[in-house]
């Protein structure tokens, strides 16, 4: 047990300390023995119900859904698979859902459309004018009416574009609302931490799974990790992001989400997952010789199943001080203290 | 010794025989040369060299890429001195990206458009005997060198997790300052210091070249349009690469002398170098796509036989996207947490850089619309460009709104569409102008049939590589992996065989140059006929190594875009 206290202490203060490599070597490892020792390891699917039931949550890891909040595979030869690994995720969020609208209903048209034009004229020129075709080259080099037209139309086809733009940025700008669940998504060399500032400042480490041991849970590989960012669905998130070392990104394309992690500043944004399931992404800002190795995977549970993850993991829910579980175990307490 | 003694020996030469041709010994020829044409094409030169190397980089990356899991990076690490693990097998990926986007922007596509073809041919279309700087101009050209040694020595010196630069071609701090240990970092930061001094001066000399140089009665306004776009080209340049100068040097101070510019530790800020860099990064792809959309104006008119249509809104049109080309640089930062009017504006701006570009497009259409096109070499070169260039173009709209792009932020979306610009803009009007102007250049005609076989196995190798990239982009890979999960492999393994197709079309290119040199036939002072009115036609090919000792009149008389002089 001392031996757990200590390991939770100085997981602690590892992950508030400005973080020197060796540091930050040593915190991976320390902290996963002090989950293990005081509350259930979510990789350790056999024994969450037993720890479940002497910390008063459950929490099982949920089984990914194939071909939702992950890339699809054209290879598969599934109907409709190789569509879909033309194009964008399908999408989990209210602001995806529209980003996704504008891109295919005004983005991609406008852009196939200019395209296939500029290639008509192009083919059109070829058959047209060639010097057999045409043997003597007019001489016009101004035409006022067709080069004022072909400013003019594409400023009103940009206008277009524009208004749906706009929108959509508002909509990713809104402020979450005071009652948001806060995470803190921490960009490390080479891997991710999630606080929860709002439950009792539980702190998740989530390292990428080797291939063998993703696919052998059913889970994509260099996609899986071991502890996964968890959060409620259906409910405003605030989103905060922020690195240590160098900068990274927190993104998961199937929820249109993307924000640098720069050390130094605490960038945020509002996210409604809109159904419950497993998300992936993968960090997006080079960050060094492991930068493909650090991916994020975001576990949206129903909010009840979520305040059990929360208990699981030895956290509390906001204005749940009171009622907070007496049988906790003091190791509990102690790592939560050392955690806070 | 002696050899030296008579390079310095060159003036009085000149003097004794006053003979346009007569050329200095080899060594003061070539080392210390102030003749624009030599620089030209030693920097031509030293552009495919650059080119070769930085295209076979990309080579090892899409050969990595075929397959998920690391394949070769292993081996590269032990082969450049590095250790065998994984970590430092990863950061050989990241020091290949880096040195290939480097190498392809400042030694390969600056040198070539500016040094190799506005050298040899801005003098040559104004009527001028040489640059303004003779002996700045051989300063440029060598501090271009050096810098590709600076940065080639990077490579074998520790950076970090083994040898050589891994920081991409952006240098962002802190991966930069803090995140990369050993002397790699700062010899590839150097190495941007000295090309950026070669280009600085460039531009001055082009400025002031074009300013005081014009042959008489070449008003601006009768400038040929690739003249007008290495002018914007150069103003560019001037007002840009300082600000770099000043990034990478708080760069190298924050590394080396304790300074925290960029460190939050000390007050710093990682996102000030991003607007710094890209301040500079963004007027720098108009910077290497600007000359080239002068020379496909040259191109297109000369084998459409006509001259070029709407010459001032195409010379406007490229003032305009020099001008907007300075207040869109956030939209390379999209993600790093900007404030929602910062990112609206700059989505906004962004869109507006359509409207220039969507002027020039239509005006080449119309320049080729009612002529008699002869389709030789350059003009299939020129058109592929303009469809390719397209393309690239309606990506960046859909970049350009910033709630879109953060999905497609640093996604191998992004990847395809600066490739459809720039290896396919960029590089297919390099191929167009060497093309067009290799003739010129060398006194001999290339295979047309060798070209056209280049063209068409370079148009279907570099789409194949580089479409199937968009899929890729918005299924959500990310740029700079080295590695994937397994979902991705089918697009990859398409792209790489895309590359296969790229590389084998460049023996087409190689074996043309040497067909040509060897065994082409002497070209006329001008084998592309009626349309070709540039003044550089009017001289014997190659051109005199002094040319308009006795400078051309241009009339009022002449049209817009019709410059040789009056013959009479």
């Amino acid at each position: 047990m001392k031996k757990a206290i200590l390991g939770a202490i100085v997981a602690g203060l590892a992950a508030f300390a400005p973080m020197t490599v060796a540091a930050q070597d040593a915190a991976a490892p320390v902290n996963s023995t002090a989950t293990q020792a005081t509350g259930p390891d979510a990789g350790l699917v056999e024994s969450v119900t037993d720890a479940a039931t002497a910390t008063g949550g459950s929490y099982t890891p949920m089984a990914p859904t194939e071909g939702k909040g992950m890339p699809t595979d054209p290879r598969t030869g599934e109907p409709g698979a190789m569509m879909k690994s033309l194009t964008f995720q399908d999408q989990y969020s209210d602001n995806g859902d529209y980003a996704l609208w504008m891109h295919d209903v005004i983005l991609m048209p406008v852009i196939t459309v200019i395209s296939l034009f500029v290639l008509f004229l192009l083919l059109y020129v070829v058959v047209r004018f060639n010097r057999k075709a045409s043997p003597v080259a007019s001489k016009t080099t101004h035409n006022t009416a067709i080069e004022v037209i072909w400013t003019i139309v594409p400023v009103i086809i940009l206008v277009i574009i524009a208004v749906p733009s706009i929108t959509l940025l508002a909509r990713q700008y809104e402020t979450p609302p005071a009652d948001a669940v806060t995470i803190k998504a921490t960009g490390y060399q080479w891997y991710w931490g999630y606080t929860y500032p709002d439950h009792g400042d539980i702190e998740v480490i989530s390292n990428m799974l080797p291939e063998e041991e993703a696919l052998a849970r059913g889970e994509p590989g260099q996609l899986a990790v071991d502890n996964r960012m968890v959060v409620p669905a259906g409910v405003p998130l605030r989103i905060q992001t922020t690195a240590t070392d160098v900068i990274h990104a927190f993104a998961v394309p199937s929820l249109w989400f993307k924000m640098d992690a720069v050390p130094g500043r605490l960038n945020e944004k509002l996210l409604t997952i809109k159904e419950p399931g497993v998300y992936y992404g993968q960090c997006s800002e080079l960050c060094g010789s492991r930068h493909a190795y650090m991916p994020i995977a975001v576990e949206a549970l129903p909010p009840a199943q979520f305040a059990e993850w929360v208990r699981s993991q030895g956290g509390e829910m906001p204005g749940a001080e009171e009622a907070a579980p007496a049988e906790a175990a003091p190791a509990e307490q102690v790592a939560a203290l050392a955690a806070r | 010794m002696a050899t030296t003694a008579e390079g310095f020996d060159i003036h009085s030469d000149d003097h004794a025989h006053d003979h346009a041709d007569h050329k200095p010994g080899f060594f003061a020829r070539w080392f210390m040369s102030t003749n624009h044409k030599d620089i030209g094409t030693m920097y031509l030169i030293f552009a495919i060299i650059a080119g070769i190397i930085g295209g076979a980089i990309s080579g090892i990356m899409r050969l990595e890429l075929a397959e998920p899991g690391i394949q070769y990076l292993q081996w590269w690490a032990q082969f450049m001195g590095g250790g065998n693990d994984l970590n430092t097998a990863l950061h050989m990926w990241n020091v290949f990206i880096t040195a290939h986007g480097l190498i392809m922007v400042f030694f390969m596509v600056m040198p070539a458009m500016i040094g190799g073809f506005g050298n040899w041919f801005v003098p040559l279309m104004i009527g001028a005997p040489d640059m303004a700087f003779p002996r700045m101009n051989n300063v440029s050209f060598w501090l271009t060198v050096a810098g590709f040694f600076s940065l080639l020595f990077s490579l074998f010196v520790p950076g970090g997790s083994g040898p050589g630069a891994g920081t991409g071609w952006t240098v962002y701090a802190p991966l930069s300052t803090s995140g990369s240990v050993g002397p790699a970092v700062d010899f590839a930061i150097f190495s941007l210091h000295l090309a950026g001094a070669g280009s600085i001066l460039g531009a001055t000399n082009f400025i002031t070249t074009i300013f005081n140089m014009r042959a008489p009665g070449m008003t601006l306004h009768k400038m040929p349009l690739f003249v007008w776009s290495v002018l914007v080209t150069a103003f560019l340049l001037l007002l840009a690469l300082p600000v770099l100068a000043a990034a990478i040097t708080m760069l190298l101070t924050d590394r080396n002398f304790g300074t925290t510019f960029f460190d939050p530790a000390g007050g710093g800020d990682p996102v000030l170098y991003q607007h710094l860099f890209w301040f500079f990064g963004h007027p720098e792809v108009y910077i290497m796509i600007l000359p080239g959309f002068g020379m496909i104006s040259q191109i297109v008119a000369t084998f459409s036989k006509k001259p070029v249509f709407g010459y001032l809104g195409m010379a406007y049109a490229m003032v305009a996207i020099g001008v907007v080309g300075f207040i869109v640089w956030a939209h390379h930062m999209y993600t790093v947490g900007l404030d929602v009017n910062t990112k609206m504006y700059f989505t906004a701006a962004t869109m507006v850089i359509a409207v220039p570009t969507g002027v020039k497009i239509f005006s080449w259409i119309a320049t080729m619309w009612g002529g008699s096109i002869s389709f030789k070499s350059p003009m299939v070169w020129s058109m592929g460009f303009i469809f390719l260039f397209t393309v690239g173009g309606v990506t960046g709209v859909v970049l350009a709104n910033g709630g879109i792009d953060d999905n497609l932020h640093d996604t191998y979306y992004v990847v395809a569409h600066f490739h459809y610009v720039l290896s396919m803009g960029a590089v297919f009007s390099l191929f167009a102008g060497f093309y067009y102007w290799f003739p010129k250049m060398s006194g001999r005609m290339h295979s047309e049939l060798l070209s056209h076989l280049h063209f068409w196995t370079f148009f279907v190798g570099v789409n194949v590589i580089f479409f199937p990239q968009h899929f890729l982009g918005m299924q959500g890979m990310p740029r700079r992996y080295p590695d994937y999960p397994e979902a991705f492999t089918l697009w990859h393994q398409v792209s790489t065989y895309g590359y296969y197709i790229m590389a084998g079309s460049m023996i087409f290119f190689f074996v043309n140059i040497a067909y040509a040199l060897l065994a082409g036939k002497k070209a006329a002072a001008n084998p592309w006929g009626e349309g070709a009115t540039t003044l550089e036609w009017t001289l014997p090919s190659p051109p005199p190594y002094h040319q308009f000792e006795t400078l051309p009149v241009i009339t009022d008389a002449h049209d817009y875009h019709d410059h040789r002089p009056v013959t009479a």
